[in-house]
């Protein structure tokens, strides 16, 4: 056997098919000890650190970080006897022959309980479903006569007649379109008319496989722009970050009936007041933004609103009102948009809350959240107004009823005590689920944090 | 204070717990309970070290079959970390001819019976069907179903009471472990009725790490477990899970109660589960961090060899040989894990019946020729 192994990339949790490398935490050339952890590797069910397999020096790195490899391939190849001297020509065992094991049980990755791409449904523990067919030897050329017992060569007995009907070219008619109920669930979720597909399944039903080719399809000539030039467009893959922002993005915009509010409000004192507590010696080794001051207010208005802070539990037929607030702050990051939350805010004080966010900010910033830290918001701010816009219309993080956009502050005419003076001025957008949230509380809400912002000193003497 | 004499700890959870050793290492010398049983033990110097050496091993194996299953060699692993006290505990207060029923997280239950610890290995590395001989090793196999050995346990207690087996000081006993989240079975719903009933001499040892898988505590019940036995008929006691002394102790006089025709004994083991449900988990999904730093305060381990120390019974020699020790052992398991054969296709057919059967036979013949006839197949 070769001193060089090659350790692959193993299946990490029940049926996974692949999986991300994170980062490495070895290098070539780097001697390692058994069991020491060497790679980190995210899958669809959690990001683990692999130990080595093998002690013995690093000779070969086969992933840079950030590629995803299949179950099977290998990712980092160990010199197990490095005492032994120099190493022979890299040969056709220690190259060539590199076995890479089948994928067997292909299961499309997702989140555990979530919707997973294709309509299914992720598993926590267990295998998930299979959709590939298992590979086998062939067989040999004459096999051995079967023997009287062996059951004869399978032939449907003709019992279903509709079987030996016609099927495979199922004109699209008026008759019912056979297909199982997931299966119109998916159909329908990927927007695609079961009466224009000819079903492949038993009796001419349409298939999970029909339907994700349709939907794969880059639609019927004519109706849709044809590919225009495809030398000049860029194809990436959706994974990661992304994919899990596409997914919670869908997830809550066709659940939750967002309602969008906006209120326009004069923030010239919230600034004042925010160039006095940065003279405050307590607060000269943080940083204070505006961001921080908008926070204190949404976590004042909470208290004021309890309801708004709370999760529709559509499997238990519950609201859930959470009397502590985890409040999220949507951070654009290099891997893309993560909501990391500050949990418990409303007990912090104001010194402590600009801690907690700026080290929340850095953290993501850095990509290293934890998924701790972006699990179990109730609430959240994004910042759009950093990117120099005037507002938006959130969508919410699942889970949660509201969102508040922060936009950017402007200097702008505004009518200040019966005259038309430069004012600080910046407009505040509100995403609401209206399941729990109507239109008078959202309002409430809104209109709160408006004034607090607009003359904080009174409201914290009023409300507090 | 309702559960013990003494100030009930910072770390104890509301209604107190059993414990004789504290996160600190320092000795409770007794606790007394409401309905008067005082717990104590009286362990030399050796069995002191012994305990520490139990609990260090079957942590070690522990880390070495999470390894196994990173690198690809085991299916799945469900990890003991952290529950190390209430298994050794337990496991070593259980007499030669005491049964057991496990579930598939007994691997330190396993060890402390004497067993060899590959035993289940066959199970997680897809080799085997996990199945043992229960009565040679007085351990039944690992049983996946959550809750169902319970009921096995109820049945075969009753068993050894209507053989003559129990009812002196030298009697047979009982022990079924089982989670917080098969609290919510039926199956163990239905023990606890057969057993109270019937007055089984077996001892109910509940491990409550706190979830089941992702479904925490709350979501299991509104009062702590150990009250629910009350319901049935029967004591119940809650310790500190984490405490191997009295984790001893409390199931050793269970034990006796059982083997002496006094019925059975539900005890609530409080401890944490410190790492995922199984290999294919992801805790960080449902719990907080700080949570899971608050339990790592409370180590099984930690507070028995500062015990050690500060009572001078052993010195970092002592604990340098343990963690030798337990390397050599985990090192030689890794080795005959990866030696483990796979195994013939054929063998489905064995153990279907005791003594075969024509029917079964024939199909087994025609299963061979068919596998006989790819190539590559060893004739």
């Amino acid at each position: 056997m070769s001193r060089i192994k090659e350790f692959t990339l193993p299946d990490l949790g029940e049926g996974l098919t692949e999986g991300e490398i994170l980062s490495w935490l070895v290098k070539v050339g780097d001697t390692i000890e058994l069991n020491q952890p060497i790679v980190e590797v995210e899958t669809a069910k959690a990001a683990v650190e692999i130990p080595a397999k093998w002690a013995g020096v690093v000779t070969k790195i086969f992933h840079e970080a950030g590629t995803t490899v299949e179950v099977g391939a290998p990712i980092v190849a160990i010199d197990t006897n490095p005492g032994a001297g120099d190493l022979p020509e890299p040969s056709a065992e220690s190259l060539a022959a590199v076995e890479v094991a089948p994928v067997e049980g292909a299961v499309e990755p997702g989140l555990i309980g979530g919707p997973a791409p294709g309509g299914r449904t992720a598993v926590l523990v267990g295998y998930g479903p299979r959709n590939t067919s298992a590979k086998r030897r062939p067989r040999l050329g004459t096999p051995p006569a079967p023997p009287a017992a062996a059951p004869p060569p399978t032939a449907p007995a003709p019992v279903a007649t509709a079987a030996s009907e016609p099927v495979a070219a199922a004109a699209p008619s008026s008759a019912p379109v056979l297909a199982k109920p997931p299966v119109r669930k998916l159909a329908r979720d990927l927007g695609v008319d079961l009466t224009s597909l000819a079903g492949t399944g038993p009796m001419g039903s349409v298939t999970r496989d029909d339907v994700q080719q349709a939907a794969a399809q880059p639609v019927a000539a004519g109706a849709a722009p044809e590919v225009f030039d495809a030398g000049r467009e860029r194809r990436i893959p959706v994974k990661g970050v992304r994919k899990l922002t596409a997914e919670n993005m869908v997830a809550s915009a066709f659940t939750a009936p967002h309602v969008t509010e906006f209120l326009t409000v004069d923030v010239t004192r919230t600034m004042k007041a925010l160039e006095k507590i940065k003279a405050r010696p307590e607060f000269r080794e943080v940083r204070v933004s505006p961001l921080l001051l908008v926070a204190k207010a949404v976590l004042l208005a909470v208290k004021r609103h309890p309801m708004v802070n709370s999760t529709w539990s559509g499997g238990t037929g519950e609201i859930v009102v959470k009397d502590y607030v985890n409040l999220g702050i949507a951070a654009a990051t290099e891997r893309g948009l993560i909501v990391p939350n500050v949990k418990d805010a409303g007990r912090l004080t104001l010194r402590e809350l600009a801690e907690a966010l700026n080290t929340l900010v850095q953290v993501a910033r850095s990509g290293k959240t934890p998924p701790a830290d972006m699990a179990g918001g109730t609430l959240s701010i994004t910042n759009v107004g950093v990117f120099g816009v005037d507002t938006g219309t959130p969508i919410l993080p699942p889970g949660e009823s509201a969102i508040l956009a922060f936009g950017s502050v402007k200097p702008t005419p505004w009518v200040h005590k019966d005259k038309i003076k430069i004012r600080q001025v910046t407009t505040l957008g509100l995403s609401f689920d209206h399941r729990i949230i109507d239109g008078e509380l959202g309002s409430k809400f809104l209109r709160d944090i408006g004034e607090f912002l607009t003359d904080p000193e009174s409201a914290l003497l009023s409300w507090t | 204070m309702a559960n013990g004499e003494r100030e009930v700890g910072a770390d104890a959870p509301a209604g107190g717990f059993v414990q004789l050793l504290t996160p600190d290492g320092e000795r409770v010398d007794s606790v007394t309970t409401p309905d008067g049983t005082t717990y104590s033990v009286d362990f030399s110097d050796d069995e002191y070290r012994e305990l520490y050496r139990d609990l260090v091993t079957v942590r070690r194996l522990d880390a070495e079959a999470t390894a196994l299953q990173r690198q690809g060699e085991l299916g799945i692993w469900a990890s003991l970390l952290g529950q190390e006290a209430a298994q050794v505990g337990s496991g070593r207060a259980l007499r030669q001819q005491d049964m057991a029923f496990p579930t598939y997280r007994e691997h330190g239950v396993l060890y402390c019976r004497g067993i060899d610890p590959i035993m289940p290995f066959g199970l997680f590395r897809g080799v085997d069907q996990g199945g043992w001989d229960p009565n040679e090793f007085k351990f039944n196999t690992y049983t996946i179903v959550i809750g169902a050995q319970t009921l096995h346990a109820t049945g075969y207690a009753m068993g050894i009471t209507m053989d003559g087996k129990t009812g002196n000081a030298d009697g047979e006993a009982v022990i079924a472990y089982f989670g917080d989240g098969a609290t919510s079975q039926g199956d163990v719903n239905e023990a606890f009725v057969w057993s109270g009933v019937f007055n089984a001499p077996i001892v109910f040892f509940c491990q409550n790490n706190q979830y089941a898988i992702s479904e925490p505590l709350e979501r299991q019940t509104r009062i702590p477990l150990y009250r629910r036995a009350l319901g049935y008929g029967f004591p119940g006691v809650r310790i500190d899970g984490n405490d191997v002394l009295a984790s001893f102790a409390v199931t050793r006089a269970a034990l006796d109660q059982a083997r002496n025709g006094q019925g059975p004994t539900l005890i609530e083991a409080y401890t944490y589960r410190m790492g995922a449900h199984t290999s294919s988990d992801d805790p960080t999904r449902y719990r907080i961090a700080s949570e899971v730093e608050s339990w790592k305060a409370k180590d099984p381990i930690a507070r028995v060899k500062a015990f050690l120390t500060k009572q001078q019974i052993a010195g970092d020699d002592f604990f340098g040989d343990v963690d030798e020790a337990a390397k050599k052992l985990a090192l030689d398991l890794r080795e005959r894990v990866l030696a483990m054969p796979d195994p013939q296709p054929v063998t489905l057919f064995d153990n279907v019946y005791p003594h075969g059967s024509p029917e079964v036979e024939a199909q087994k013949a025609e299963f061979e020729r068919y596998h006989a006839s790819f190539e590559g197949s060893a004739s």
